[in-house]
């Protein structure tokens, strides 16, 4: 879909830029290189709130070691980040506090949601608790578990690098913000509230109950 | 341990009427003390000699199911010296104010503790010097998450939960000490300074 949109861009536009003209040997080896040096050096900025870091934390030393996957360097400055990793429950509290920082990482950035929490409010189904961060930022994969274990959480970290391995230049939306709008969220309202029903076995299944 | 506590015919001889029943429940004697004197008789009970209850280990408040029930604050105290305990409750009408003096002048650490009560419960502790929420955003609005007819999932939609959360600004709410930048305080932008400066809070609801 993404190629016919690109097609008919550039030719309705008579552009000749890099980004607009279509997939050819220059652009796709040029993809190949750039995605192979982003995925192969992410830095990760970690937003532990709960068990979860703990696991991550496990994730990081030597024993599972995410440095074999170019995660040298955790990135406590959200400046300097490209991966931010949600490990643990969100409650509405933090919610502004994990959006500035999302804004604050400069492109290109991804996102691991990390555990049943952070995915879909998990076992907190309640007043406090923000129903998976999607709701609030923008997720690439989400590692489900509670908590994941650390094999669990690296399984994830190589579906972001396919994701990134797959990624084109030519696509220009890839790179867009998605700013919190003038309602005040980033998603339409009604796509929030179908993302924090309740499911499962919750034992109250509507929100009037 | 199931007798009373020899506290509590102290307190009655010195207090008379304001203390209400006692009872004792798990091996914990609890005192029912009318409001109007509840500050007197924490006072009494830290400084009188032989009493010397000098921890105040928490305060909490307990809504019961049934409606007709009235709302309980309680403080609960320690003796270090004795190693005794004393549990203190007032009975608030449901349907009146719901207010009780603060013991912020007796005891310090009184101060989360009575916010904490109050951010959940709604009880206002007058003569506390900075009563405003403390687990919840300054800005929340959907009421006291621990009353009974408070539904689990709070009052708004998720989406409007959502949008209130977003909106909400942090710094503004803060203090400079509970923001732990007090040094850092000239590096920060001018207008940030000058709203810190006027002490900018949000609008309690």
């Amino acid at each position: 879909m993404g190629l016919t949109d690109r097609e008919a861009r550039a030719e309705g536009e008579q552009l000749s830029t890099i980004s607009s003209i279509s997939p050819n040997w220059v652009t796709t080896r040029l993809d190949f290189l750039v995605n192979w040096a982003r995925k192969n050096s992410l830095w990760p900025m970690p937003f532990g709130t709960a068990c979860c870091a703990i696991e991550y934390m496990a994730t990081a030393a030597s024993r599972f070691d995410i440095a074999r996957f170019g995660m040298e360097r955790q990135s406590f400055s959200p400046r300097q980040a490209d991966v931010l990793i949600c490990a643990g429950r969100l409650p509405f509290k933090l919610a502004p506090v994990i959006r500035r920082i999302w804004d604050q990482m400069p492109q290109p950035k991804w996102s691991i949601s990390m555990g049943a929490c952070a995915s879909s409010g998990g076992i907190f189904d309640n007043y406090a608790m923000v129903q998976g961060i999607d709701t609030i930022i923008p997720v690439d994969v989400y590692v489900p578990g509670c908590p994941p274990r650390p094999e669990g959480l690296m399984y994830g970290i190589q579906l972001l690098q396919k994701k990134i391995e797959g990624e084109s230049f030519t696509d220009e939306a890839l790179r867009d913000e998605q700013l919190v709008g003038p309602a005040g969220l980033f998603l339409p309202a009604e796509r929030v509230n179908e993302l924090s029903e309740p499911f499962g076995n919750s034992v109250q299944q509507t929100r009037n109950a | 341990m199931s007798q009373l506590s020899p506290t509590v015919p102290a307190l009655r001889t010195a207090f008379g009427d304001a203390v209400e029943r006692a009872l004792v429940s798990c091996g914990d004697t609890i005192v029912y003390v009318r409001n109007d004197s509840v500050h007197d008789v924490l006072v009494w009970l830290k400084t009188e000699p032989g009493q010397g209850f000098n921890y105040l280990t928490d305060i909490t408040a307990i809504e019961y199911r049934d409606p007709e029930l009235p709302l309980e604050v309680a403080w609960q105290l320690r003796s270090l010296e004795r190693k005794a305990d004393l549990r203190v409750k007032v009975a608030l009408d449901q349907h009146a104010s719901l207010e009780v003096r603060s013991v912020y002048d007796v005891w310090r650490g009184a101060d989360w503790l009575e916010r904490e009560v109050y951010d959940m419960f709604g009880v206002v502790f007058t003569g506390h010097p900075d009563l405003r929420r403390i687990l919840m955003w300054e800005t929340y609005a959907e009421g006291y998450p621990l009353r009974k007819d408070f539904p689990l999932r709070g009052h708004f939609s998720r989406a409007e939960q959502t949008r209130q959360a977003l909106a909400a600004s942090p710094e503004s709410h803060y203090s400079l000490t509970e923001l732990s930048i007090a040094e850092a305080f000239h590096e920060l932008p001018k207008d940030m300074r000058e709203r810190l400066r006027r002490g900018e809070r949000g609008f309690l609801t």
